[in-house]
Formats: structure tokens, sequence, C-alpha cells
């Protein structure tokens, strides 16, 4: 195991986030927020050292790195990334508790959006920046972000793509563009953009800036911290409509965004997951829709309660703008499907992915015909091109480890004696990405009632859900650690 | 640059390394994915999945977009589609094709024109060529010429008996008696562009510069055998064994060429008149020594397989072979190799991609480009040839009062007729030709880039 080089890259991705809290700090210093500042400069020290000590003891590190290494790195990164982010929130007094701090900015960099808090509101202003920004750079990912940066030094090398293969969600990860750097500096262009844009159009509707940027920041995301404790439902049905419109976009896989770039409009229409995606956004809401049709004072209103709460759970985003953990069974029904689905591969999205939904679903229909016609010799297509195999088994493997969390996950934060329905969701939000759950974790209730146990069952399924579990579950095998 | 590599064979994958290390944009098309898989690791290039000579897939992989078609399948026939057909959708593309089939390269020029390549490439071909050079001046394992053949870089090995043993560059010229240049030495798979007090060891392959004229002199000083080679065994009878066995029987070499194929050595028999061709396992020490090894000049061993030829390059050294020249198709592990005695190491694969990255510098920029490049000490420094013109810098200026890059070396001067050794006071004017060698990391575009 090549660890030196594992320890500049966590050093790198420390001083990385060190660099993104100076808008925090500028943000309190502005305010004259005296505690925040102090805990923004304490912060920033604490990784000062940390991260010179790892550079001074990982100076001669072989470049390189295969496979095994680079998930082990990725989860490593994503575990100090967050043990580092949750020190503000504990200098400055705003979560006292550290493993209260730690849930909550893993929620934060996993995009999850489920908090300990119960009024935000209550927070300095950087402290909510900086919970916000998380979302921002925990939906694109801190090491695409290194990558894009990374100068010459790793040209020509190929191992950057344990890296990427490991951070970005989906069955299948490829390059845009031959080059890394290019590519990972297209998809932060696009991100960049896509959020301006967001912020743009909120400021249009008279959204006040700070609330405009972490409103967007955690569209962007697809995380779900809004700066008030209701989330985005005392906005004005404008600003509504604009989140749930954006939420959909950025659930949408990247690489349909280079290809309107470069103008090859017809395979973006073509594309499987996208259709599909877009179906199963329609068919919910109007769904939703017939189900609710008379609980609200009009249709419109039904319509953009139904729109923004399903683009908010199938993104995997969490805002809300009612309290649906109220609407009629067979809705709660519906959102529970989708919270399960995800959005689409290679956005920031989390769930399942409706990628790898397809593939299951072909799968299933291979294995069927293949029962009824035994000697048949049958391949599967996604988008006309043959599906490779060991994706495949990738994909069921994937479920199998899916279930088998959330099973042992569910039976752990039991002891906490909450209802079924709310570990069950509780569970699936947090594995998910999503935020808010149903029952006793609804998008009106929070998290802080869980025992320690349950919040560090909670934030190892948050990590879990954000790397696609193989990250992580990797730290916990033997056999990552021994040579073997 | 946007380059799109056909084919992942050897070939392929060695272009995507050092290209992809040069900073081009690489896409590798391959039809099969596992090996797209492991190179895509490997390097840091795109990877496009089935037939390169498909249309589809050429445009899936950018070729509107790109500036070079390398195609490197197998098959020629599919390299000369490819490249067609991309030059039909691009018609700016530069492209080349490997053609190994020799009754194709007897028509190649025709089929340039024909087939619209910029460039064609055979590396067996090459390896020929290359194996021909080294027997017709023994006592080098390999001979680079720069300046129309003015200058050469050659490589030496200092045995223990070897009078450059333990001696110090400075002393170097009093021993070989005429003007040359150590301008890189390679010790225990390091290479090191060294200075004046460096002290040869046993066991160095050390690479110096000298004008053509001095080598005969510098060979006989050195006590080293300079009788070109009049009879030669040549073990394995594939493609590089035919083009060598033609170009011998040019210039009047005998040949005996051992294959353990019977219709092989039919139809080479057919093909190579003057040619004596022995069918026979030629690890067979029996059958080495009854084709007269002992009496023989230079034995080549270019089997298909590098661990055959390696035994036979052995046995051939133990028994005091003159020259020894071993064809090996994976040169990765120079350094294990570098211990045993095969004599000269030709690998047709590295050749080849050096005449491309060649091919593909000068493509780069067209004015003070390096006019060629060739990749001594295990690739790990190059010399090139730069010629001097009139917007270059630091003309008429002594070399002593200039400041080049770390790691760089100009090894040669040459104006008109004459070629120098370069000193402190030497300078150089427009229209002279230099021998840069670099050992650094820094790629030399232009002259201009040695100045610090």
């Amino acid at each position: 195991m090549n660890f030196k080089m594992i320890g500049r890259f966590i050093a790198l991705i420390l001083l990385v986030e060190a660099v993104f809290m100076l808008p925090a700090l500028i943000i309190s210093l502005c305010s004259g927020e005296a505690l925040a500042v102090s805990a923004f400069l304490k912060t920033m020290a604490v990784i000062a050292v940390v991260s010179g000590i790892l550079i001074l003891l990982c100076r001669s590190a072989r470049r390189g790195m295969n496979a095994k290494e680079g998930l082990v790195c990725v989860g490593l990164s994503w575990i100090f990334l967050s043990l580092a982010g949750c020190l503000p929130f504990v200098f400055s007094g705003a979560i006292p508790n550290y493993i209260d701090a730690l849930f909550e900015i893993v929620s934060g960099f996993t995009t999850t959006g489920s908090s300990v808090l119960a009024r935000p509101e209550d927070l300095p202003n950087s402290i909510l920046y900086w919970r916000s920004f998380s979302h921002w750079l925990g939906g694109m990912g801190v090491l695409v972000f290194l990558l894009a940066l990374s100068p010459g030094d790793n040209q020509g090398a190929g191992f950057t793509m344990h890296l990427l293969r490991a951070e970005s969600p989906g069955p299948a990860v490829g390059k845009l563009v031959p080059k890394m750097r290019k590519t990972a500096t297209i998809l932060y262009f696009i991100y960049i953009a896509l959020t301006l844009l967001n912020i743009l159009f909120l400021l249009l509707g008279n959204m006040p800036l700070f609330d405009a940027v972490c409103t967007a920041f955690g569209t962007a995301g697809t995380g779900g911290f809004g700066v008030r404790s209701d989330s985005i439902a005392s906005y004005s049905p404008y600003i509504q409509y604009v989140t749930a419109v954006f939420m959909l976009l950025f659930g949408i896989n990247f690489s349909c965004y280079y290809l309107i770039l470069l103008r090859q409009f017809k395979s973006v229409f073509k594309d499987e997951e996208l259709r599909l995606y877009i179906g199963i956004v329609a068919g919910s809401v109007l769904l939703i829709v017939a189900n609710l049709w008379g609980t609200f004072s009009s249709a419109e209103e039904t319509f953009r309660h139904a729109f923004f709460q399903v683009s908010s759970i199938i993104t995997t985003t969490g805002y809300a703008t009612t309290n649906f953990d109220l609407w009629p069974s067979f809705s709660k029904a519906i959102l529970l499907m989708l919270m399960i689905t995800g959005a689409c591969a290679g956005s920031t999205g989390g769930g399942i992915k409706i990628a790898r939904v397809l593939l299951i679903f072909k799968s299933l229909r291979r294995n069927i015909r293949q029962v009824l016609h035994p000697k048949k010799v049958q391949v599967i297509r996604s988008n006309d091109q043959v599906a490779d195999e060991q994706i495949l088994a990738n994909t069921n493997a994937y479920l199998a480890a899916y279930v088998i969390i959330i099973i042992a996950s569910v039976l752990l934060i039991s002891l906490d004696g909450f209802s079924t329905t709310t570990n069950i969701t509780a569970v699936l939000a947090c594995f998910n990405n999503i935020g808010p759950g149903l029952e006793a974790v609804g998008p009106s209730c929070n998290f802080a009632g869980f025992s320690p146990l349950s919040k560090l069952v909670l934030i190892w399924d948050m990590l879990a859900g954000r790397l696609e579990i193989f990250p992580i579950l990797v730290l916990f095998s033997r056999s990552t650690w021994l040579h073997r | 640059m946007n380059i799109i590599i056909a084919g992942g064979g050897k070939v392929g994958i060695t272009l995507a390394h050092q290209l992809s290390a040069e900073k081009h944009d690489i896409t590798l098309i391959d039809s099969n994915a596992q090996v797209l898989n492991a190179s895509m690791e490997r390097f840091d290039m795109m990877t496009v999945h089935g037939n390169c000579a498909s249309m589809a897939v050429l445009l899936q992989a950018g070729i509107k977009d790109a500036d070079l078609l390398i195609a490197a399948t197998n098959a020629d026939e599919v390299n000369l589609l490819c490249c067609t057909t991309a030059h039909g959708i691009n018609p700016n593309l530069h492209t080349i094709a490997r053609i190994r089939n020799p009754e194709y390269t007897q028509q190649i020029y025709e089929m340039r024109d024909i087939f619209a390549l910029s460039m064609t490439i055979n590396p067996e071909n090459q390896a020929a060529v290359e194996i021909e050079r080294l027997l017709k001046y023994p006592g080098f394992l390999r001979r680079d010429s720069f300046a129309k053949g003015r200058v050469e870089i050659v490589e030496l090995k200092i045995d223990r008996d070897s009078k450059l043993c333990g001696v110090s560059l400075q002393e170097m010229p009093g021993i070989v008696k005429c003007k040359v240049l150590v301008c890189a030495v390679l010790r225990s798979g390091t290479a090191a562009v060294p200075r004046g007090n460096f002290i040869l060891q046993e066991g160095d392959r050390i690479f110096v510069t000298a004008p053509t004229e001095n080598l005969t002199v510098m060979l006989k000083n050195l006590d080293i055998i300079t009788r070109r080679a009049r009879r030669v065994i040549l073990c394995g009878g594939g493609r590089v064994s035919y083009y060598l066995a033609a170009l011998l029987e040019k210039s009047n070499v005998s040949v005996q060429l051992i294959d353990s194929n019977y219709r092989r050595c039919k139809e080479l028999a057919a093909l190579l008149p003057q040619t004596c061709v022995v069918h026979g396992d030629a690890t067979d020490h029996t059958l080495l020594e009854n084709e007269g090894l002992s009496s023989c000049d230079a034995l080549v061993t270019m089997t298909g397989t590098d661990e055959l030829n390696m035994i036979i390059s052995l046995y051939g050294s133990s028994r005091n072979v003159p020259q020894v020249i071993t064809k090996l198709s994976h040169a990765e592990n120079r350094n294990i190799i570098d211990s045993l005695p095969l004599g000269s190491i030709v690998c047709p694969k590295e050749l080849c991609c050096n005449h491309i990255i060649r091919y593909v510098r000068a493509m780069q920029n067209q004015t003070g480009a390096a006019v060629s490049v060739h990749a001594i000490a295990d690739g790990q420094a190059e010399a090139v040839e730069f010629l001097v013109e009139e917007p270059t810098r630091n003309q008429g200026i002594p070399l002593k009062s200039l400041k080049l890059k770390p790691n760089v070396l100009i090894a040669s001067i040459s104006h008109g007729a004459h070629t120098e050794i370069p000193n402190g006071n030497s300078m150089f004017h427009a229209g002279d030709s230099l021998v840069v060698v670099t050992s650094g990391r820094g790629i030399l575009q232009q002259l201009d880039d040695i100045f610090a």
C-alpha cells in the first residue's frame, strides 16, 4: 500500500478545504461574529499543522497508485475532510457536541441535508454559509476538484482514473476528454455555470443575496440544508418553482451538458437514462396530484407542492415546501420509491441511480427470458451499446451491498426505540443522501433525538451512500490492510 | 495535439505512454475492452471500443478535431482502411499507418500517394536496417547518426579488461588519441550527464559523441575489433530475419538462417537465393556448432520468443562469438537485461516509436523544430539535432559564457564539412547543426529551450 501517496493526497485535500473556508471567514469578519472568526481561524490552524506534518512525513512519495489504493485514498480523504470540516461548529459553540457537529458536516459533504438543528436561523451567518457550502463542495467531489487543479506532475499517468471512479457516482464512469485535468475542469465549469445561473434566477425573485447563495449551494449539490427551519416553504411560489427546476437539472448526468456544449443534441435526447428520469418525474407528479386533489386551496398549489416534493426527493436534495409526512400514504409510498431510485448517474444526486435501476431491470428481464429459453444468448444494451458483463456484475453486487447495509443499519438504530417507519426512512434518507424521512425524521423534524451510536451509524451510511459503498466498505475489510 | 491511436498492441501502448507523457491528448481505439481498461488505468487518455476502420467509431473518437491518426493494429489492410476513411472525414488529418507485409513494402511509396498517408512505419524493416548498421560497424552496442552522418553517438560497454575501466573522463582523449565526448553514462539503470572528473567503472554503458572519421581511431586505440562481419548466423525466420537477410545479401555477406518451421524455411529459401536456409532448432547447441558458430563473425537471434533469443545469445557469448545481437520484443526491464552478456539489444517496438515521436515533434512546431530526436540510454536521455537559424538566440557567444539548463549538454557543432566537439571557446552560428543531449524531464521543442 502506497501510504505516502495517500497521505499526500489527504494533506492536499485538507489544504483545499482550508482555502474554501476563507469565504466563510470573510463573512464572519464582515458581520462581526467574533466567535465564528476565532472558530474558523482555529480550524485553519489545526488543518495547517496536520497537513504540514503529513506533507513532511510523506515527502518521498512514490508516484502512482493502484485500484485498491485509489479506493482507500478516496474513503480516507472524505473521512478526514469531515473530521476537520466540523471543527468550526464545535469551536464557535454552534453545535458544541462533536458527534452532532460531525453528523452535520457529513450530512453537508455527502449532500444529505439531514440536520440535528431545530432552528438554523439562530446560527451565525458564516456558520450557515459553511454548512451550505459543504453541500456545493461535496456535490461534485473534492478529489475531482483537486484533479482539476493538479499540476503537471501527474501528466501522462492514468492512476487518477481510480480516484475519479471512486468519487463519481454511477455504474460506468468515463472521461469526457483524454486528459483527466481537462475532464475535471469541464465538470467544474458546468457545475459553477449552473450554480451561478441558479443564483441569478433566485435573485430575480427578490430573494436576499445570502439566502439565494445558500439555497443555490444546497440545490447544486442536491444537499438540502435550508437557511430557515421551514426549508423553502416561506419563500414565494416563483422561488419554489426555480428551485424545483434547478434541482431536476442538477440531477441530470453532467456528460449530457457536455454533449449540449458540443451541440450533440440528438444523443442527449436519445439518452435512455434521461428519458426514464423525466418519465418517472412526470408520472410521479401526476399520480401525487391525483392523490392530493382537493387537499390544497388551488390546483396550482397542489401541482407546485407535488412537483417540488417529487423533484426534491428524486434528486435526493431534501428541500420541502410542505410537510409531506401529512400526505396520504399512496403519495408517501411514491416518495419512498423515489428515495430509493435516486437521480441520474454522473450527477450530484444520490440513491441507487436511474442508470443502475435500468440495468437491474434489464438483467432481471434477461434472467426471466433465460428461464423460458435456456439456450438463448442474450446481451444487455444501454443506449444501443452492449453493456459490459463486468458492469452488470458490479451493479448486482452494489444492489446486494445496498440491501444488506440498510438492513444492518435499521437493526442498529432500532435500539433507540423510535417507530419502524422512522427507523427505515431515517436510514433510507441518510444512505441515499436525501435528508428528511417520515414521522419523527419528517421534513418538519430533525435527527437530534438519536443516540450517539445511531448518529455514528447514520454518518457511516451517509458516507457510504455518497461514495457508492465500496470506498468506505474497503476501509473495513481486513484484506485491504494486510499484505496479501 | 489531438492524437488518435488505433490498435492497443505493443506499439500502440508504447506510443500512448510516450505521447501522453508529452502532454498530448490521446484517444486509443481497440476492439478488446480489456486492453482498453488496463491502459486507461496506466495512462491519462481516453479510450473508444470498436473497429477502428468504422466511421462511427472514428467519429466517436473525435476524428474531426484530431491532428494525427496512428494506425497500428495487427492487420495492414485495416490500418490502410482506417487511415483512408479518417482522411476522408477530416482532410487536414495527418495519418501514419503501420505496414508490415513485405509484399506491400516494395510498393510503399506508391501506396503513400494512393492512400494519402503522411508516413508509413515498418518496425521489422527498421529493426533489420538497424541490425545491418550494427553489423557494418562492429564494436558498438548501438550507434545513432546525426548531421547527415557527420556526427555519431555510439554506445560502448565498459568491460573489466577495457582500457577505459577506472579512467576519469579528462584522461580519456589521451587514451583514445582523438577528440571525443562522453555525453551520457548509464550506471546501474540510471542515466547521468557526467562531468570531467567522473570515473568510469566496470559495467557502465557510455554514450560517446564523435565525428564519424574519429570513430575508427577510437576503436583501434581501445583494441576493439573493427573487422566487419563476413559470415553471420541468423536464428529465427520471421519478418526481421527476411528483411535483414535481403539487406545482407546485397552487401555480399554470407548468411546462414535457422528456422524450425519447415514450410517457412521453404518460403525463405525461395525468396532469398543467396542465403543458406537451415531447418532446425536454433536452441540445439550441436546444430549451431555444425553450422559453424565458432567461426562466424556475428550471431543475431530474432526468433519470436524473447526467452529463446536470450538463451541463444548467452550461448553465443559463452562461445566467444565476436558480435552478438539480440532482438527483444519487450525491453522494459533493461536493468535486468543489462547484467547479461546479450550483446546489442534491438527492440523493433522502440525503434518504431522513436520514429513516430520524431514526426510528432516536427509536426508540433514547423520552425526551429528538432531535425531528429534519438532516445538514448534506455530512453532516459535524448539526443536532439537542431539547425541554428537566424532568430536563434546567443549566436557567436562562446559557450563558457552561456547559461544552459541543468542536464543539457551541447555534444557537437557542425559547421559545413567540419565537425567540432565543443569546448568553452566554441560558438555556433546560423546554418550550423547542433547535437544536444538532455537527461532532464523537460522536452526540448526548439533550440532556444536549452538556455536557462
